[in-house]
Formats: structure tokens, sequence, C-alpha cells
């Protein structure tokens, strides 16, 4: 046990910094090389000089004057650019230069298709009767809103003292199932952004109720 | 390998490893890579296990507080990831590719013969040749960080050589899924 506790005052160091970059108790008389610190570029988390061939390079351009103006200096001045050129012929160059200009437009219109979309998806709370006086709620397209569904289940489960978990539905999609009818909580918990459940625009937010089919009839 | 790789999908189960088969991968690690004891140390202390996180088609992780570090395919050779050669970039024999090459090698392709065997590629010299399915180190013309990990399809002499077909396999590349993964 003693091995577990010292395991987990390490963890907590390096969830202190969360770079692990040297543990300064680590040196033994042998010195270990030491890890080349890196920087990574805030947009597209490539390292900066990667950048020209990601999705987002005006954006990344911005970034980098902006916060290590220095680097971009060095990566994007003029005799850097002559340099650049190298070997590659220039033919090859400016094609290569179209085809970041294409990605970066047809990335844009990605995200922006998929900001659109997110924005219509709908979330579905669902209330259906498991017999005489006993139903169970189900949350539907939560998960379109970049919202963990087990942290959210865990949420529910905590605020209503009931069962709450996150299941496949025939469609083979993710869903929250809540037992006890919860619904009205529920889409008030929505409305008022409560812990995990942010960004849901109120408007998307469709409550259902299902009766179950008498099986004699 | 992390083309298409998706973590909700794609990870049939998470465990710690054994004891024995962390000493196991330590002293794997410690013969495949250029990497001293001291290093390895540091980056992986004899104290944590690593977490051995499955994921299909015999693809494992191995991840330290949910970092991962180091990965395999099957029973072969061990890479490290990205992020880690990134930050101890000797561990890996490098060779380097052209600079028209690397476009496609950020869209997953494999690397080809002419494009380390061109002005601006690099191979190591016939003094240090590597032999077919060595792990390597991608780097690109003009840049100073690695590009991806790959193993190697031919010995370097033979790319000469030949030069043509696929030289170098990628593995993983910046802007994989795995890259994308910080993960687990």
């Amino acid at each position: 046990m003693g091995k577990k506790g010292k395991g987990g005052v390490a963890a907590a160091a390096a969830a202190t910094e969360p770079e692990p970059v040297v543990d300064p108790n680590a040196p033994p008389p042998p010195e270990p090389v030491p890890p080349v610190s890196m920087l990574y570029c805030g947009v597209c988390t490539y390292p900066p000089e990667y950048c020209e061939f990601g999705s987002s390079l005006t954006r990344c351009k911005d970034w980098l004057k902006d916060h290590h103006p220095n680097l971009f200096d060095k990566y994007y001045s003029e005799e850097a650019l002559q340099t650049k050129v190298g070997t590659l012929s220039l033919e090859a160059q400016s094609k290569l230069e179209k085809d970041v200009a294409k990605k970066e437009v047809k990335a844009e219109a990605k995200a922006e298709a998929a900001l659109k979309k997110k924005m219509a998806s709908q979330v579905i709370i669902k209330r259906s009767e498991r017999n005489k006086r006993k139903c169970i709620t189900t949350v539907f397209g939560l998960e379109a809103f970049d919202i963990d569904l087990k942290k959210a289940a865990k949420q529910f489960a905590s605020k209503f003292a009931t069962g709450a978990s996150v299941t496949k539905n025939p469609q083979g999609l993710e869903e929250i199932v809540i037992s006890g009818d919860v619904s009205d909580e529920v889409l008030e918990m929505i409305e008022n952004q409560v812990g995990v459940l942010k960004g849901i625009p109120a408007d998307n937010v469709e409550l259902v109720e299902e009766k179950k089919k008498k099986a004699a009839e | 390998m992390f083309k298409k790789f998706q973590p909700s999908s794609d990870i049939a189960g998470q465990t710690p490893v054994k004891s024995s088969v962390q000493r196991s991968i330590r002293s794997n690690v410690l013969s495949q890579w250029k990497i001293e004891p001291e290093t390895l140390e540091a980056i992986w202390p004899k104290k944590e296990g690593l977490v051995h996180v499955k994921c299909r088609e015999h693809v494992s992780i191995y991840t330290l507080h949910g970092e991962p570090l180091i990965f395999q395919h099957f029973d072969g050779p061990l890479y490290p990831t990205l992020r880690l050669l990134h930050k101890y970039p000797h561990v890996l024999p490098a060779v380097k590719v052209d600079r028209g090459a690397i476009r496609f090698l950020l869209a997953g392709a494999h690397m080809m013969c002419p494009g380390l065997t061109s002005a601006g590629g690099y191979l190591p010299p016939a003094s240090e040749a590597l032999p077919a399915e060595t792990p390597v180190a991608i780097l690109a013309e003009g840049k100073t960080h690695a590009v991806g990990v790959g193993i190697t399809k031919l010995g370097t002499e033979e790319m000469k050589s030949i030069n043509k077909g696929v030289a170098v396999e990628t593995v993983t590349y910046l802007g994989d899924d795995l890259w994308a993964v910080q993960s687990l």
C-alpha cells in the first residue's frame, strides 16, 4: 500500500504542472537528458513551424504574432519565406500555397456548417411510462452540444437521487435514461445551465410524452 | 495506424499493466530506442504504473497518468508517441523528407524513397545504415521538430539504390487522431 501512496503524491505533483517538463527530484547521479521544451500553436496544436500546413494558417499567424512575436518573425519574415522555398521548385511552391488556401476555406466552411448543425440540433426529453405510476425519462441529443454524457448522467443522478445512466437506444445512439418522472426538472436545469449542461439554447429543447401501449389491445 | 481513431468507439478497455510486463516493456524500450536508463526514468518513473489501453486491430497504447507515451501494434516494436518524441528527439534514428512530401505525410501517406533521397531529404550515411523494420523519426526539410513516426520498409542503403516505392511506412503523424488525443 505504501507504494500506492507514493504514486499518489507523484501524481498530484504531475497534475499541478500539466506539461511534465522535468521532475526536479528525478536526476540521479548520471543526469537524464532534459526534454526539449515544446511550444504548440494555440490554434491548430501543431508546432508553429508546421502551421503553414494546417487548415487555419491565418488564425495561427495571428495567434503567434500575439503570443510569441519573436517566433513570428523567425517563421514568417521575408528571408524566412525565401529560405523556406529551399529545394522546391517555384511551381510546386505556388501549388502548395494554393492548396493551403483552399484547405483553409474548406475548413472554415466545415466549421461553420458544424456550428449551424449544432445550433439546429434538438435535445429531446421524453417521458415514458414503465407501468401504472412509474416513469422513466430519457434525454436524447445532449452530445451534439459537447456535453459529456457520463458526467451529465452522474449530475442527474445526484440531483434527483435516482438512477441515471447512459445507454444505447435501438438506433445505436447514446442517451441518458433517468428513472422517475423528472422531465420538467430536467428542462429547468437545461434552461438554467446547471453544472455541465452548458450552451444549450432553450428553444432547442423539446418535451415529449409517450404513453405505453396496452399489450391487450 | 491512427488516421481514423475514435477514443469512444475504438478503445476496448483499459487495464493497469502487471509489473512483470512493465519490466519487459522497460527492457524492450531500452534495447529498441537510443535512450539512457536515466532519461527513461524521468519520462516514466519506476514507481508509477503504466495503463494499457487496448484498441481495435491489436493496437496497444500505454499511458501514464492518462497521457499516451508508447504504443505498439500486435507484438511489433514499441513506438513513442509524437509528443514524447518532440520532447526527446534523440530516442529514435532520424530520416528526413523533402518539403514536397510534407503535405502528403500530413495526410497520412507512407513515405516513398525519392522523398528521402532527394536534395532536401536525409538518410543516415552508409556507416550508420538502418536495416528494414526499424522505427524512425520522420523529420522534414527546414523544420526542427519531427513530423511523424514511421517504420522503415527497406534498409536505408536499399532505399538509395532502389529509389522507388515505399521506404518508410507512417505509423503516426502530426495531426492524426492520436495527436488529437491528449489524454485517455
